[in-house]
């Protein structure tokens, strides 16, 4: 593991920057963390509330066992420590998107405990800790721009299930914790607890951010809220860090703070919030008992989870496919499921890696079609790769064939049978076509008799060309070589 | 533990309650005397006693994973001072 050496050069002195991020994530699940309301995005505002969500008197919070379990499988996949007691506390504050005027979460007793992720930078792996998972409820929505004296407020996404992931200050640029982020997103979607999409919100993250010149205490740090891409956190952070630097070399101080990133200059702004906004007056809800798991539940939950990035990565370099495929193949379940496949039909991984990397990505890159749509099966491609791997379609009629299989979802064998594109390797009619293409230029055999050899692939290229490119490369090669000498 | 004028402002003001300053005089001496009347307990030694988490022994009991609720806007807003197209309208936030 090396350290950092990313610095904020000042006026003064060089500067270290010292980040944790505190991450939300929406629990994927049906019904809501304590009502039997739904969850879906989308919906017409305030169907989706129940009196529970809308915290009417008496109402009694009732937790979702599917919440507690993806909290504590996302935990497992952090090698986290799970806490089979654990409680909620109420953090009470008021504002218009809360309407119990407190929100559930898990301040003393969380669920899940110390775990840590392994994230690579520039080549270098380096462990950031984890200090915690909890659950707690999300909050209502607001809109501000519908009247011009109020606000609008849609209770649909209040009482959904959040886990907070916080972690320790252990990143040092923004590169770390745009790793981080994006590792951690990883994983989430791997175990199915988060769909991971930041445009909708399901996942946002606060950033604290502080600057101290190296091997000094920590500085005191600024906390920017609600940060919704891998990017505006990197970018928040460059921003955040710069400040802070200027200010302290101008002769200021940092204020303990929360703040705002605006995407749209990439800046952050001090939210001037009243300075007791933060009392929270955090007590264990008198509502809801002790949370207590037991050896099943977290067997059961230890049983149900896939097989995470770093594992899979291992396997396959172990089977030969380079350290950069390898990384690429794993970044998305979506990904890493449809490779899987591919690799279950007994495809060569090497090769299988390096087409899908290549051809596959390229077309759907070219499409902007996500794995999932693409018109072209694991089983398909296992078989383009077969008619590649035993001769039958040089890799130039391979691209041939996978045009016509994204345009028309045919099996390739079909295609190359239809379409008369299998490779030939009879001599006879390769020379025929070679002492054509011979014939027709003289003057570049003259050339090449005389010594231009580079005029080699000229000839390579019509007699491919005459052949409709279903030649084999390597015996037009042979034979060429032969006739011209 | 005890409370002065200041504190009790605060502490109502946390809990959005109007209190005038005579309020605060008055509540003052009255809040010292329920919190000292509370530390009383603090004389029983405790040191071997679980903190009780609930006065029935009983479990926390899990709900399953199924949509059982919502569809009732017009329950949830009837109370609503202000309600529009379907949301409640609140005098405007915005920081």
């Amino acid at each position: 593991m090396t350290e950092s050496t990313y610095r904020i050069r000042g006026e003064t002195a060089e500067w270290e920057v010292v980040i944790g991020l505190e991450v939300h994530a929406q629990v994927t699940s049906n019904a809501k963390l304590f009502s039997g309301a739904s969850t879906e995005f989308g919906a017409e505002p305030n169907t989706q509330v129940s009196l529970v969500d809308a915290a009417m008197p008496g109402m009694l919070p009732v937790p979702n066992r599917e919440c507690i379990r993806q909290a504590v499988r996302t935990g497992m996949a952090i090698d986290a420590e799970i806490n089979r007691w654990s409680r909620f506390d109420r953090k009470n504050y008021f504002y218009a998107d809360l309407p119990q005027g407190y929100q559930i979460s898990q301040l003393y007793h969380p669920l899940v405990g110390e775990g840590h992720l392994e994230v690579e930078v520039d080549g270098s792996l380096k462990t950031i800790g984890v200090e915690r998972i909890h659950v707690e409820q999300d909050a209502g929505k607001l809109m501000h721009d519908q009247h011009p004296s109020m606000s609008y407020v849609d209770l649909n996404r209040s009482g959904v299930a959040l886990m907070e992931i916080v972690s320790r200050p252990d990143m040092r640029s923004p590169a770390e914790a745009g790793a981080y982020l994006t590792k951690l997103r990883s994983i989430l979607r791997y175990v199915g607890s988060c769909d991971g999409n930041m445009d909708q919100g399901s996942m946002r993250a606060d950033v604290n951010v502080s600057v101290r010149k190296p091997g000094d205490e920590l500085g005191t740090r600024t906390e920017t809220k609600n940060v919704n891409s891998v990017r505006f956190v990197m970018q928040a952070i460059e921003h955040e860090a710069m400040r802070q630097v200027e200010l302290l070399e101008s002769g200021g101080t940092i204020v303990q703070e929360t703040r705002l990133f605006n995407p749209d200059t990439g800046t952050t702004r001090s939210m001037r919030s009243k300075e007791d906004a933060h009392d929270y007056r955090y007590f264990p809800d008198p509502d809801l008992l002790p949370l207590e798991l037991d050896e099943a539940f977290l067997e059961e939950c230890r049983a149900s989870l896939p097989e995470l990035p770093d594992a899979k990565r291992a396997r396959y370099t172990d089977a030969g496919i380079g350290a950069y495929n390898a990384g690429v193949l794993t970044a998305e379940v979506e990904t890493a499921r449809w490779f899987d496949a591919l690799l279950a039909t007994g495809a060569n991984p090497t090769q299988a890696a390096n087409w899908v990397t290549s051809e596959l990505f390229g077309a759907l890159n070219r499409t902007g079609t996500s794995i999932e749509q693409s018109s072209v099966s694991p089983a398909q491609a296992a078989e383009l790769l077969a008619l590649v791997a035993d001769g039958t379609l040089s890799g130039s009629l391979a691209k041939q064939v996978f045009e016509v299989m994204l345009k028309t979802g045919q099996d390739p064998v079909a295609i190359v049978e239809e379409r008369g594109l299998k490779q030939t390797s009879d001599t006879g009619a390769i020379e025929a076509v070679i002492a054509e293409v011979m014939a027709k230029n003289p003057n570049q055999l003259e050339q090449y008799r005389g010594g231009k050899e580079a005029l080699f692939g000229f000839f390579v290229g019509q007699t491919m060309k005459a052949m409709g490119g279903k030649a084999n490369p390597a015996v037009v090669n042979e034979l060429l070589k032969k006739a011209l000498s | 533990m005890s409370v002065d004028t200041a504190t009790v402002k605060k502490v109502a003001s946390l809990a959005r309650i109007a209190i005038s300053d005579a309020d605060a005089e008055r509540l003052a001496p009255e809040l010292n005397n329920i919190l000292g009347w509370i530390e009383q307990l603090g004389e029983v030694d405790t040191s071997a006693v679980q903190p009780m988490t609930a006065v029935i022994p009983n479990h926390l009991r899990l709900r399953d994973d199924v949509v059982t609720d919502g569809g009732v806007r017009d329950s949830v807003l009837a109370n609503a001072p202000a309600r529009e197209h379907g949301f409640f309208g609140v005098p405007k936030v915005i920081e």
